[in-house]
């Protein structure tokens, strides 16, 4: 039986007398993959950073881990009228050698030649390859992603996905995410959190990815995933 | 002959103090050039009216006067953005236009000159030694938190998880950037101190490859066109600040030029 790494009690979050997140529980163990689904605006987003602490919350949250690494969503991430910044520059604010910069950019699937290329020149994909290698380069325990495909086209995403199955496979590396695509949630996810501001289901997916469930996350389009995956 | 050293004197006094203040405007002015915080040199520059005015008035030292209303005017900005959450810049809008009004309206005409132009007549060595000390301590302070600033222009949320503490440096960037243009109303003037932290920082941007090269080259820029607008405003008898904008106008264009 793998310990828990982070156990969560009733977790609120209220901004300004409005109640963004209301009683979360949940817990999550050594090596587990935590998919959070939710409707936009359901406050998946709020959620992640408070569990990183950036956010006053009400309730217990309780790391056993330090080894933190955070990729925020893209609307969280500032990419016009940066500073001239280099692709290795940009990796060393994190103290990463030349070496392991390249190391880092096979990993994530960079173009090499990108290394002295100024950051605001990067595609959105490209950016996002190099937040994930910030993100993954001191060995993290713990990853937090909030949708780590945006703006990835449909090879990266699948490269994305495997990357991140790999680290998962090979450091027994625990996640937290926040996807919309319910064919990685299939794939990759231990643990299924469904929240609208409250939580709604919480448990295995197997358990809990049913008509009715996903029909109460999503609405009624959610039909469309659940033959996806009952049509395989 | 005694005039011309006494004038000479005095001459390397001002160039001296001009090209600190440009560098370290140069170098602050560089990481200033990003989305949110382009108009800030000058929105700052203007708040400082009328603390120069009212230095003016007392005979106490302009940069003292300058310094004291950015930092009611900083303190001011930063309440109401916390409170309307309306962007920084808008209130900064509305800050420095109301400061410009009162030190238009309790300024007279010769003051107004020197408000808005400068004036490097009455440099001393003291001045200088005073500027250049200033001027390495606010260097080696920015030198220290621009990992934060840099990370935090893309994303503050991955500078806090960083271990930053995003507002104390977001805090003491505002005050190293107060204190530079404080330096700078003395030598151009409160209307053109938007120039001394933006324009070495374009033409720098213009031709660099890297953030290394970009920020030092900035600096190097912003020394190089003070201290040769200061020059040239003592052979052509002609006002220094507009002199010093146009040097560093002058190296923009080059950039252009340069610009692959």
């Amino acid at each position: 039986m793998e310990k828990n790494i982070l156990i969560v009690e009733n977790l609120s979050v209220t901004i300004d007398g409005n109640k963004v997140l209301e009683d979360i529980s949940f817990k999550v163990k050594k090596n587990e993959v935590l998919i959070v689904l939710g409707p936009n605006g359901a406050g998946k987003t709020m959620l992640l950073r408070t569990l990183l602490g950036l956010i006053p919350y009400t309730g217990t949250i309780d790391w056993k881990e330090k080894k933190i690494s955070y990729l925020p969503p893209q609307e969280h991430i500032n990419k016009q009228y940066l500073l001239p910044l280099t692709v290795e520059e940009f990796l060393s604010l994190k103290n990463i050698s030349g070496k392991r910069t390249e190391e880092l950019m096979k990993k994530v699937g960079l173009d090499l030649n990108l290394k002295h290329h100024q950051i605001e020149k990067l595609s959105t994909g490209q950016f996002q390859r190099m937040l994930i290698a910030w993100a993954i380069s001191n060995n993290p325990q713990v990853l937090i992603f909030d949708e780590p495909t945006t703006g990835i086209d449909i090879g990266g995403e699948e490269t994305v996905f495997t990357l991140l199955h790999k680290l998962w496979k090979e450091h027994g590396i625990t996640m937290i995410l926040v996807t919309h695509h319910m064919h990685a949630v299939w794939e990759h996810a231990t643990d299924v959190l469904c929240i609208n501001k409250k939580e709604l289901c919480y448990g295995k997916p197997e358990m809990i990815l049913t008509k009715e469930n996903l029909e109460k996350i999503y609405g009624l389009g959610a039909k469309i995933y659940e033959h996806r995956h009952f049509g395989k | 002959m005694n005039i011309d050293i006494l004038a000479s004197k005095q001459l390397l006094a001002a160039i001296i103090t001009s090209a600190f203040v440009g560098g370290i405007a140069g170098y602050i002015g560089s990481l200033m050039v990003t989305k949110r915080m382009s108009l800030m040199g000058g929105a700052l520059g203007h708040l400082t009216l009328p603390g120069i005015a009212l230095a003016l008035v007392y005979g106490i030292d302009v940069s003292i006067g300058a310094l004291l209303f950015l930092i009611f005017g900083i303190i001011l900005i930063w309440a109401i953005e916390k409170r309307t959450k309306l962007p920084t810049e808008s209130v900064t809008a509305i800050v420095f236009s109301s400061s410009v009004a009162i030190a238009l309206l309790f300024l007279k005409h010769e003051e107004i000159d020197i408000a808005i132009i400068g004036d490097i007549s009455k440099i001393t060595f003291y001045t200088a030694t005073v500027t250049a000390v200033i001027s390495i301590a606010i260097f080696f302070i920015v030198r220290f938190i621009l990992r934060y600033i840099v990370l935090a222009s893309i994303s503050e949320d991955l500078a806090a998880v960083e271990g930053a503490n995003v507002l104390l440096y977001k805090f003491i960037y505002l005050a190293c950037i107060a204190c530079v243009v404080a330096l700078g109303v003395r030598i151009v003037g409160g209307l053109m101190t938007a120039a001394l932290v933006a324009i070495p920082a374009c033409t720098s941007k213009n031709i660099s490859k890297n953030l290394y090269g970009y920020t030092y080259f900035s600096l190097l820029v912003g020394a190089t066109s003070c201290a040769l607008g200061v020059f040239a405003a003592y052979i052509t008898k002609l006002p220094t600040g507009p002199m010093i904008i146009i040097c560093s106008s002058l190296f923009f264009i080059f950039s252009l030029v340069l610009k692959k």
